[in-house]
């Protein structure tokens, strides 16, 4: 059913000569609760299926939800560090409609009264501020999660069967859905990527959520649409479910920005649908077709008592709030001593609250950004994934760090530890001792192979002793190779100079 | 032993303490009594002998032993087929729900294990609810015990025979639109609709969450005051449950039943009486509020004229609610499961719509469809939108009317019981039933419904409803208690004792 084929895709900068994209963002936030929304069943990821469930989650008759007041405080804080309005009333909504995993076959929700709604965040791209409208934050719950066994696109469409798991259904979530972003024009796929990498570090400053997008507690939907360049028009847009990493944000708005363009180009409508982004080609795929027909007969959920929030209440929580974004980039970039193009690149790697970490493990802060900026944001490109994802935690990076500084290992067998750490050989230590990577400091050892290079190269000791030190490098060079990249280059050097001059 | 199953609860529970009879003794009396005469009636779904003669057992143990768990400890029960019972099947009348065994306990239910009632089994209804007269149940109508060619009222026909036909003492009922008090009209028995929010909902198979609310089903006011005592006050489990203290209720009943209003005001709803219902019944009403004039309460005429509208919000409302609460049976975790028929192999929808299909009966798929139509795009606004607009108007009118007057009074239905299948091919007469008991489900405001007497015409059993503002169901328990002390007295002894005797015709084996 799925259709794999490969649509016409116009190029980005061809895409963009015809026509203006205008962005929306929908981010699912499922927060760190202890228990669920509506019931005390407990939260945590990866526990043996169906073992967290109760009859309300299970939606079994006479089953009534309660609401989780912490869930409530945790909307609340997002909403104000969105700079939203809050509610002083408001209510859960039952959107209707029939899925295996959804037990009720409605999902309690928040319709047109959101808890938290009219904010804003500001969002930096390449040095630039775009301000991004907060529509609404609201409430709800999750659903289960459906396996399919036996197809082989993992999909229900041609699989033997399929299993449900509710241990996720009532997980609560925070829907924050932004108003359209018009005139981003070429930077559209990085004001989405960079919306959503800062909507994570806020919410992973406010604590209230793991935001881990590979465990799906942070799942961004993208709507896109185009309209013909300058028409200051709005089209008819697509929203693509399933984008699950910040890279993925990228590309999927630049995918979509393409495949509309070469569509519209050619004088076919967009269908105003669901599509599935597909990490592994990079392309969307048609799913639901989302026309007026869709029909969820929202209603007030007559089981739950209205939100009220008292203003008192609101104040204190507004008091909890941590540092806002711009000032607290400020206030790191002023404490490392970054100059704006560094700050900047940090953040665009996504790697600010990566060296922030790094720094408090105690690694200087331009120690930190090296590694993080080249040697892991090298990797992270290498497998497709970010640089938060690989693996290796700040506490890792600001131990290879000390193990450099206290010159057990160089720079170069550094790469070798990280390569370790990937692999999971355990902590920097352990993979120091397991591949053998301490620098070789015992001076009769490095003195008997620094003799070893020159009486292996004649030419080149004399060219040292005439006077032309740069020539040390390729001593340097047959040192290393013989003692297999484990010494300290600069005690080689030292080494090779007192010898010959 | 017979004797014992006509006794009242309050009259039982004192035998219980001064040891007179045993919970074992009395659970087995009522045990023996559905045996003879169940078959005939079918007030219950289904008999747990066993589990209630554990529980009597237990009781007797703790009487034993000086520790009853409450007044009412020993004193059996029988409970509504819509609420959850952990470990006895629960299927609120429909198929979709055949075999189902819920693993948890409403919180009434929790309340009643917990002050030693003993739980004989659970009675009959229409299907989740839906019907006045229990023939929606999937699985055959209940009998009136005053005549089994005739209906005991709805949905909780089965709780209303079960007591009227002295299978139980006690039993639990839910009441939505009148599921409760109209029952009790036409059974000759008591049925108390709390304020809304007084007992929990939690484990009580929603029809219309805004709408349910479970309530005793009894002989006697005082036993409907003593049940409501132990189910009633806040839980947590449901946010829509009031979080105060109840009202002194059986008090309220004790006070009562000496006769006496002196001071009280009541109000007859002009929009609840006359055209429209029937001689027999207004004339037992007209009787009923001369003798509580001559009681020393107040009686005037009040107008409630949002409610002429309360039938048709009230079927905006409901539906638009079931609707949503009924998707949840979609053969996936629980209940009915049926593999279409010609489909090879089929998807998680076919099952659904097949199994839909075969398990819900044409009442429940005609509310289905008028509340899925009512929450439509494009037409809430006019439905639903405007049903919850009317249904403030009708709460207004309440508010007026109790600036006037403590309580108001209406017959509760209509008409005598009617004949088994006189009024199935019509939902809109049978809709009619409801008419006075609908108005007090949309405010909230708790009603109950006692015995008026015998209508002239056809010797059938009428009732007189008072209704009460919200959380003031103390009034309706006093007023009915007076009520019933005046009416018994004019008999020379209950209503109840001049239905006919059931033949213990089909008891077999355990005669």
């Amino acid at each position: 059913m799925t259709t794999r084929t490969a649509e016409k895709v116009l190029s980005f900068e061809e895409a963009l000569a015809g026509f203006d994209p205008t962005l929306g963002l929908e981010v699912h936030v499922e927060l760190n609760t202890v228990s669920k929304m509506f019931c005390g069943c407990a939260t945590g990821f990866g526990a043996e299926p169906n073992t967290h469930v109760c009859p309300v989650c299970l939606g079994l008759p006479g089953a009534m939800p309660v609401v989780n007041e912490k869930a409530v405080e945790s909307a609340i804080r997002i909403g104000l560090a969105l700079n939203c309005r809050i509610a002083s009333w408001c209510r859960f909504a039952r959107k209707n409609y029939f899925y295996p995993d959804m037990p009720k076959n409605f999902q309690t929700s928040q319709y047109d009264e959101p808890i938290a709604f009219d904010g804003w965040m500001d969002v930096e791209v390449e040095g630039e501020t775009v301000r991004v409208e907060i529509e609404r934050a609201h409430m709800e719950e999750d659903t289960g999660k459906s396996l399919h066994v036996g197809g082989a696109t993992g999909r229900i469409h041609g699989a033997d069967h399929s299993l449900v798991d509710y241990n996720r259904a009532g997980i609560p979530l925070i829907e924050i859905v932004t108003k359209t972003i018009p005139g981003t024009r070429d930077k559209a796929p990085l004001v989405a990527k960079a919306y959503v990498a800062q909507l994570r570090d806020l919410l992973l400053a406010l604590g209230v959520s793991d935001v881990r997008m590979e465990q799906g507690s942070l799942r961004c939907d993208v709507n896109l649409s185009l309209a013909p360049a300058g028409s200051g028009q709005l089209g008819t847009r697509t929203e693509t479910k399933n984008v699950n990493s910040l890279r993925s944000v990228e590309r999927a708005v630049r995918y979509e920005i393409g495949r509309q363009a070469a569509l519209l180009q050619s004088g076919v409508p967009i269908v105003q649908e669901t599509r599935h982004w597909h990490e592994d080609t990079g392309v969307t795929t048609s799913g639901r077709e989302k026309s007026d027909a869709e029909d969820y007969r929202y209603f007030p959920e007559p089981d739950l008592v209205p939100v009220a929030p008292s203003t008192e209440w609101v104040d204190e929580l507004r008091a909890t709030l941590p540092e806002p974004p711009r000032e607290r980039r400020a206030r790191l970039q002023r404490e490392w001593g970054f100059s704006d193009l560094e700050m900047r690149d940090t953040v665009g790697a996504g790697a600010m609250v990566l060296v922030e970490e790094t720094v408090a493990a105690g690694a200087a802060p331009a120690a930190a950004r090296k590694w993080w900026l080249s040697e892991m944001a090298r990797r992270a490109n290498e497998r497709g994934a970010e640089v938060a994802d690989l693996g290796v935690t700040p506490t890792d990076v600001a131990r290879v760090q000390a193990l450099v500084d206290e010159g057990r290992i160089n720079d170069q067998l550094a790469r070798q530890v990280f390569d370790g750490l990937l692999a999971g050989e355990g902590t920097p230590d352990e993979v120091v001792a397991g591949r053998g990577l301490a620098v070789v400091s015992d001076e009769g050892a490095l003195s008997a192979a620094v003799d070893r290079a020159i009486a292996d190269n004649p030419a080149v000791a004399d060219k040292i002793r005439d006077g032309k030190v740069a020539a040390a490098g390729a001593l340097i060079g047959a040192v290393m190779k013989e003692l297999g990249g484990k010494a300290d280059a600069g005690q080689v050097r030292g080494l090779i100079l007192a010898k010959l001059t | 032993m017979t004797e014992l199953t006509r006794r009242t609860a309050a009259e039982l529970a004192e035998a219980l303490a001064s040891g007179e009879t045993t919970s074992v003794e009395l659970t087995q009396a009522h045990l023996d009594r559905i045996a003879d005469v169940d078959a005939a009636v079918h007030a219950f779904l289904h008999v747990d002998a066993e589990g209630a003669l554990a529980a009597a057992r237990a009781s007797d143990e703790r009487r034993a032993s000086g520790t009853p768990a409450s007044t009412l400890d020993g004193v059996p029960i029988a409970v509504k087929d819509v609420l959850a019972t952990r470990g006895l099947p629960t299927t609120c009348g429909s198929r979709i729900l055949e075999g189902w065994v819920p693993p948890y306990d409403a919180t009434v239910v929790a309340r009643l294990r917990a002050a030693g009632l003993p739980i004989l089994g659970k009675t009959n209804m229409d299907e989740f609810a839906m019907g006045s007269s229990t023939e929606h149940s999937a699985y055959g109508p209940t009998h009136n015990p005053w005549d089994l060619d005739r209906i005991p009222g709805g949905s909780g026909g089965g709780s209303a025979a079960a007591v009227a036909a002295f299978e139980a003492p006690l039993a639990m009922g839910t009441d939505t639109g009148g599921s409760i008090r109209q029952p009790a009209a036409v059974t000759g028995t008591v049925g108390a609709k709390p304020t809304y929010g007084g007992v929990s909902r939690y484990g009580l198979v929603a029809l219309a969450n805004s709408l349910d609310q479970a309530g005793p089903v009894t002989r006697t006011v005082l036993d409907a005051a003593l049940l409501h005592e132990v189910v009633g006050g806040h839980d947590p489990m449901d946010s829509t449950s009031i979080d105060q203290p109840l009202p002194a209720v059986v008090a309220a009943a004790r006070q009562g039943a000496t006769g006496d209003l002196s001071g009280m005001r009541i109000g007859v709803v002009t929009e609840l009486t006359g055209a429209g219902y029937q001689p027999g019944v207004q004339q037992r009403f007209d009787e009923s509020v001369q003798l509580l004039v001559d009681a020393g309460a107040e009686v005037v005429e009040v107008s409630c004229p949002t409610f002429v509208h309360a039938l048709a919000t009230y079927y905006l409302i409901l539906p638009a609610e079931a609707s949503s609460n009924l998707a949840r049976f979609d053969a996936m975790r629980y209940g009915l499961r049926v593999l279409p028929e010609g489909i090879e192999s089929p998807s998680a929808e076919d099952v659904m719509r097949a199994s839909r299909d075969r398990g819900f009966g044409d009442e429940v798929k005609r509310r289905i469809i008028l509340g899925t139509y009512a929450l439509s795009s494009g037409y809430y606004d006019a439905y639903y939108g405007q049903a919850q607009k009317v249904r403030t108007l009708v709460s207004r009118d309440f508010a007026t009317a109790f600036e006037r007057v403590d309580v108001l009074l209406s017959p509760t239905a209509p008409t005598t019981a009617f004949r088994l299948g006189e009024k199935l091919d019509d939902p809109v007469a049978m809709y009619l039933n409801d008419l006075a008991t609908i108005p007090a489900n949309l405010a909230g405001v708790p009603g109950i419904s006692v015995p008026s007497g015998l209508a002239e015409e056809d010797g059938l059993p009428t009732g007189v409803q008072v209704l009460a503002p919200a959380t003031a169901d103390d009034r309706v328990y006093r007023v009915g208690a007076a009520l019933e002390t005046l009416l018994t007295r004019r008999w020379d002894g209950p209503l109840l004792a001049r239905a006919p005797e059931l033949a213990p015709a089909l008891r077999g084996a355990t005669a």
